[in-house]
């Protein structure tokens, strides 16, 4: 699936703290286009902090995010926002505009960023919409949607605006096992069909294993190991072992993961 | 940490906030003029509905709290003019006291708890379900998107309702005048506008802009700044409303020093 071998997002020593407390300590990555490359960790490793730092909605305090060898970090606020366009994300929480219907939703990004006409646009919400098994569902407000709806509505509107990475939040949790296979597949076609380049952030191991091309582990703010499932799956440190077995005695202790946010 | 250490944080932060919300203001504004430059005019049909939603529903309130603050003056200043046996003064006194000071203000304040706070609570519960960074990650600037249209609106129905305002007081002031002191309809409509100036209408209307800046801009700063969930949304409200508060009085209070010492 890999078809290129050049470096097309390369995450360089990057740091950020919060309050003085470091929640990114100097992480390093590599992905190439048209991968998937899942972060998993537990609540509060900071996989949302690592995404948010890719995509530019926080500066981190050290290091640098280069996409085609460009650090966004060295970038205006405004430059950015240009660079943005070629990024989609689904957030943990599906994030949709509550006052805007699930088609409106859909076009925002359509509407704020070309001079498409109304009907154009509309005709690709639906599009969108329709890739995510959502058509008929235009009109619908977000609140009369169930939450596996939401995450999907989010995904349509990630891929409004033909992005050529998508970054996911989570993209299954709380949703149930069948949904969340639903969500996983669609994660697979749309990167397939799309030949989208994936981040995603999980900690749900089925997950991991269903999308990922390789596979990051993030604990305590540190990127322990990358690589593929199945190194991931042979690694020999005992905090991977205990988070893919999902076991209770381990290196890894409750008390440090109770912040999720 | 000894009394002036403490006097000196407090004073630093309130700057903080201060400046925060003029640059607020300031990037509003410019969004509110030079939006069409960068293809990104006001979306009209959003102000309206803001408008709509600020404006028509809060007609009653306004109506109310003025109209009995109208009530209220005539009742307290009518023995005193009873006693001078000129006691049809008390429409100019009502009209003076509305159209001057408590019509813009009171509006305000009623405005503030009302729309302030629902801004806070709207923009602060988008900030802490990601909504704000997802428009950020869209590439959607939020205080154009979202400050911009509140704003207008705010700025537009604030001194609409101030005009309800002052005439609901005045109309206030009218019954009690004519029903329990006896004023012939007439005379008191003749004393109400005997000593009101051109100058107390337009320096009463003048107020209103400046209170609707603060209470939208207010209420979208402390929104964007909230944080920890629904009970962040809700301090978050509560700071909203008494910054308003304090914000507004402040402001009355300088721009009337304004234009007591200015003559214009
Ligand atoms: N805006 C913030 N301010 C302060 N602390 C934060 C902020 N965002 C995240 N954190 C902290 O950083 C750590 C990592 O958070 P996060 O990246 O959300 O973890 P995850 O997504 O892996 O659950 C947590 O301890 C969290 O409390
Ligand atoms: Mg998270």
């Amino acid at each position: 699936m890999i078809e290129t071998n050049k470096k097309f997002i390369s995450v360089r020593n990057l740091i950020k703290k919060f309050e003085g407390r470091i929640v990114l300590d100097n992480i390093n990555i590599d992905i190439q286009q048209g991968e998937t490359f899942v972060i998993v960790g537990g609540s509060g490793s900071g996989k949302s902090t690592l995404l948010r730092t890719m995509t530019g909605a926080i500066r981190p305090d050290q290091g640098e995010v280069y996409y085609d060898g460009k650090d966004i970090h060295s970038m205006e606020e405004d430059e950015m926002d240009k660079f943005r366009k070629r990024f989609g994300m689904s957030f943990q929480n599906s994030a949709l505009l509550d006052f805007l219907s699930v088609e409106e939703n859909v076009s925002l990004p359509l509407v704020e960023h070309t001079r498409l006409d109304q009907k154009l646009i509309s005709i690709i919400a639906k599009m969108k919409l329709k890739l995510v098994g959502l058509q008929g569902f235009e009109n619908y407000q977000v609140s009369q949607l169930s939450g596996g709806m939401r995450k999907r509505v989010g995904l349509a509107r990630a891929i409004a605006m033909d992005p050529e990475i998508v970054f996911y939040d989570e993209p299954t949790a709380g949703l149930d096992p069948v949904v969340c296979a639903v969500v996983d597949q669609l994660i697979l076609d749309l990167t397939k069909k799309l030949n989208l380049t994936s981040v995603v952030v999980t900690h749900n191991m089925e997950s991991v294993f269903r999308i990922a091309d390789r596979i990051g582990m993030l604990y305590k703010g540190k990127m322990l190991q990358v690589g593929t499932k199945e190194e991931i799956q042979n690694s020999t440190n005992p905090v991977i072992q205990q988070f893919i077995k999902g076991e209770i005695n381990g290196p890894i202790h409750l008390n440090e993961d109770v912040i999720d946010r | 940490m000894n009394f002036f250490e403490n006097i000196g944080i407090n004073i630093r932060n309130w700057l903080k906030v201060f400046s925060d919300i003029s640059s607020l203001f300031f990037a509003t504004v410019y969004w509110s003029v030079f939006g069409v430059f960068h293809r990104k005019p006001v979306n009209f049909k959003t102000v309206f509905e803001q408008m709509v939603y600020m404006g028509l529903q809060s007609i009653l309130i306004v109506f109310f709290v003025t109209f009995f603050t109208g009530v209220v003056i005539a009742m307290q200043l009518a023995p005193q003019f009873q006693k001078m046996g000129a006691v049809f003064y008390v429409s100019s006194m009502v009209s003076i006291a509305i159209c001057r000071e408590l019509g813009p203000v009171l509006t305000a304040l009623v405005i503030a708890g009302r729309i302030g706070a629902a801004i806070t609570a709207e923009v602060g519960s988008m900030k802490v379900n990601e909504q704000i960074e997802a428009l950020e990650t869209m590439g959607i600037n939020p205080v154009r998107y979202l400050a911009v249209p509140k704003f207008l609106a705010l700025l537009i129905m604030l001194p609409c309702l101030t005009v309800l305002g002052d005439a609901s007081g005045m109309f206030g002031g009218y019954v009690v005048g004519v029903n329990s002191l006896h004023i012939s309809p007439g005379l008191y409509a003749q004393t109400t506008f005997k000593f009101l100036s051109l100058k107390d209408i337009y320096t009463g209307l003048s107020k209103p802009f400046v209170f609707a800046a603060i209470i939208s801009m207010v209420g979208i700063y402390q929104g964007l700044k909230t944080k920890g969930g629904a009970v962040g949304v809700g301090q978050a409200t509560t700071i909203s409303v008494v910054t308003s508060f304090i914000l507004i009085i402040i402001a009355d209070c300088i721009l009337t020093g304004i234009y007591f010492f200015i003559n214009f």
